[in-house]
């Protein structure tokens, strides 16, 4: 089972997550993170149920395809095929201070400590991590920082106007 | 020069702390090999043929007596003795033990360096010319923006994991100094019609397998839109750039593909939302960050006449000609410390070179230095007075061959001696010519001539842009050269045009010789190899090798 850390801590996690859009038969239970495409093709029916909706990015899937009813979602994952694959940093930025979303923004896939600490400043807020990574030391490595230089989402005042 | 503050140096501090527990965690087992190789070459590591190689950053080739002298005792403690200056002005160990890595950059953080983001697919250390704030030709010292782009990008949490590596080069003077035009962007300190000073920025230039001049997609930029601008270049780069083909993710790719005017349009639109946010430059800042630039303590009373052994020694001479350069201040010239001698290859320094250059920089120098492209090593700051006693100085350690700007002064990548990647080597090839053009006339005759060597077509010796360029290439498993004419920067920037099938290393320096034979009988009194090349074409060079050879 992968882990969740959501703000700062182990947290459970709430959330089904439909991997493709072929689902056979009826949707199952639960808070559900649909593929974008089963999103724009039952959008209706998705944001009817009683349950929460969330969406979950490929990589090369910008947010701008969420579309206008972005804000109706609680959640909005990006997936990081590899950690290498740095589209969702962008994604992450622009969901946050573009697209203003408020929601619970969820870094999926290759995620681990080394890049947690950039996700968290382009606005994510929580990782789903593998089952054989260390809670503790991911959790740590969220503050392997203590200040820096640019304008982000945890920071949106750079350095050199702060420190003026 | 620049000074950290606490902020700076805490950041660079927790940076190897990071650093530290991921190469504990590789050594472990915790990390594969696959998980490492991205994280450490943020950190500027390789793992090449003999060892690990690893690039400490020298921030637009600036750095102090004092580093110089860390970076001696560093690479004779960790490393064989001598360290070697890239083609974008940082510093290469050949040899430390991955153990000792952290170690390394623990010792260089306490002078204010590191290796961050000096390899890897980020946005790489910046370059300027290095003759920033004393060339008679500067427009305005380009290092102040040099350093204010250093900052924002350095640990920028948006672009960590770009498609490929992201090289920006800040050109502040008439004469590019920095090739600015071969870089992902390419910032040019302009004026407008009113005389203010901003930027002209290009984007997509690059080397590599696929050589391409950068395109002009804005020609003013006011200062204070620096960082927003760039970063909206980098965004729509790290959106759109290709991630399935490594040979195809340069950001010069991706703007081919679109078209240029089309991405100037998406970075446009794109800018317009970071417009005017908090990232955009304050006067303050600006001013805050010049104040580290400003012009030393020049002597007022200076003796401005030429030294007076320039009639008397026609070595010193030779050596005042090619190897310093004419200077703002009257009576000061800043000097070239030539890694060029025959026989040690180009670029590389030795921990005893490094303390001598070290003691003059703080004797004559201001206690500063500066990397160049050319992989050589430059006292900005110099009275004309002390240039004899410095020559003197040079000489008795090697490093006043007098062949700056000749085609001695070659550039050099490591090549098949130390490179994993190499098709063929490149420090041999550039003993050899250096050893046909080494007499003193010969090189007075021949003038200015740029040559540069890789050893493969990634370029790093930047022979497209030499005036000659040779290429290491494999044929049937042997090493073979491709020869290359043409190329160069700024206002004649162009891709050098290849003459026609590649040599044996055997023939290489005979074709070379040719080629200069070819300058010499056609050129024009008083005319330079590359206006002699422009005016007749690499035609009477081909028919002439080709005719010989085969
Ligand atoms: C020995 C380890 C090295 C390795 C593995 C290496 C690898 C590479 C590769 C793969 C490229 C092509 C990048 C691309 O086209 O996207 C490249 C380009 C380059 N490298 Fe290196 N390199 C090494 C050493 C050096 C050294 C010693 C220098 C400086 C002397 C250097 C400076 C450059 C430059 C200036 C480029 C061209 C940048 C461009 O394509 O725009 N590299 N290197
Ligand atoms: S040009 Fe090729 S051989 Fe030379 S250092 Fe670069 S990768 Fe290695």
């Amino acid at each position: 089972m992968p882990k969740l850390i959501k703000d700062g801590a182990i947290a459970n996690d709430e959330w089904v997550l439909i991997e493709s859009a072929e689902v056979e038969g009826a949707l199952p239970s639960g808070n559900l993170i649909v593929p974008l495409a089963l999103w724009a093709a039952q959008q209706e029916q998705l944001l009817a149920r009683d349950e929460e909706v969330g969406v979950w990015l490929q990589s090369d899937e910008s947010p701008d395809k969420i579309g206008d009813r972005l804000r109706e979602l609680a959640l909005v994952a990006i997936n990081f095929p590899a950690f290498t694959d740095g589209r969702g940093f962008s994604y992450a930025q622009l969901l946050r201070s573009r697209l203003n979303f408020t929601g619970e923004l969820r870094a999926i896939g290759d995620v681990g400590k080394d890049q947690m600490f950039f996700m968290q400043r382009c606005g994510f807020d929580s990782y789903l991590i593998a089952d054989d990574k260390d809670t503790d030391q991911a959790i740590a490595a969220l503050s392997s920082f203590t200040d820096t230089y640019q304008s982000a989402q945890d920071q949106p005042v750079p350095a050199f106007r702060r420190n003026a | 020069m620049y000074q950290y503050n606490e902020f700076d140096r805490q950041l660079v501090k927790e940076r190897v702390d990071q650093f530290r527990d991921q190469t504990q965690r590789f050594l472990d087992g915790n990390l594969s090999e696959g998980e490492f190789l991205p994280l450490r070459l943020q950190n500027g590591l390789y793992i090449q043929r003999m060892a690990p190689l690893l690039r400490i950053a020298i921030p637009y080739g600036t750095l102090s007596a004092t580093q110089l002298r860390t970076l001696a005792d560093v690479s004779r403690k960790y490393d064989k003795g001598y360290g070697h200056i890239s083609t974008r002005q940082n510093f290469q160990l050949n040899w430390p033990a991955l153990e000792d890595v952290p170690d390394i950059l623990a010792e260089l953080a306490e002078v204010e360096m590191h290796a961050i983001q000096t390899s890897g697919s980020c946005i790489r250390s910046i370059t300027a010319d290095p003759f920033s704030g004393v060339a008679t030709d500067e427009i305005e010292d380009a290092r102040p923006y040099a350093e204010i782009l250093r900052q924002w990008s350095t640990l920028h949490p948006e672009f960590a994991f770009l498609p490929r590596k992201f090289k920006i080069a800040v050109c502040g003077s008439e004469n590019d100094r920095t090739a600015v035009h071969f870089h992902d962007i390419g910032v040019i300190m302009a004026k407008n019609e009113q005389g203010e000073t901003g930027f002209e920025i290009l984007v997509g230039g690059g080397l590599g397998r696929t050589p391409v001049i950068g395109t002009s997609i804005r020609k003013f930029l006011p200062k204070q839109h620096l960082l927003t601008y760039v970063e909206a270049i980098l965004r729509i780069y790290n959106q759109l750039g290709r991630r399935d083909n490594k040979c195809k993710a340069r950001i010069k790719i991706l703007v081919r593909a679109l078209g240029a005017d089309t991405f100037a349009e998406m970075v446009e639109e794109e800018w317009q939302h970071l417009k005017d946010s908090p990232s955009t430059l304050t006067d303050n800042e600006i001013s805050r960050v010049c104040a580290f630039f400003e012009e030393p303590d020049y002597n007022s009373k200076v003796n401005t006449s030429e030294p007076s052994q320039l009639t008397e020694n026609k070595e010193f001479s030779r050596w005042y000609t090619n190897n310093t350069r004419s200077h703002k201040q009257p009576g000061y010239r800043s000097v070239v410390i030539s890694l060029k001698g025959t026989g040690t290859p180009p670029g590389d320094v030795s921990d005893t070179q490094m303390e001598l250059i070290a003691d003059l920089a703080e004797k004559f120098s201001f206690s500063e230095l500066r990397t160049s492209r050319e992989q050589n090593l430059i006292l900005p700051y110099v009275e004309k007075a002390q240039l004899f006693e410095i020559w003197q100085a040079l000489g008795g350690s090697g490093m006043a061959t007098a062949n700056i700007g000749t085609i001695n002064d070659i550039t050099c990548c490591p090549g098949g001696d130390y490179c994993s990647l190499a098709n063929a080597k490149s420090i041999p090839i550039a003993e050899e010519i250096q050893r046909i053009f080494e007499a003193p006339d010969t090189l007075d005759e021949l003038g200015d001539i740029d040559l540069k060597v890789s050893g493969c077509m990634n370029a790093c010796g930047h022979h497209h842009i030499g005036q000659i360029g040779i290429l290491g290439v494999d044929k049937k498993g042997k090493e073979f050269y491709q020869v290359s004419l043409g190329g160069g920067v700024g206002d004649n920037a162009a891709v050098a045009k290849i003459l026609g099938p590649s040599f044996s290393q055997a023939e290489v320096p005979g074709v070379i010789k040719q080629i200069t034979d070819i300058y010499l009988d056609k050129k024009t009194p008083d005319e330079k190899f590359t206006d002699t090349l422009a005016r007749i074409g690499v035609q009477p060079f081909k028919e002439k090798i080709y005719a010989k050879t085969h």
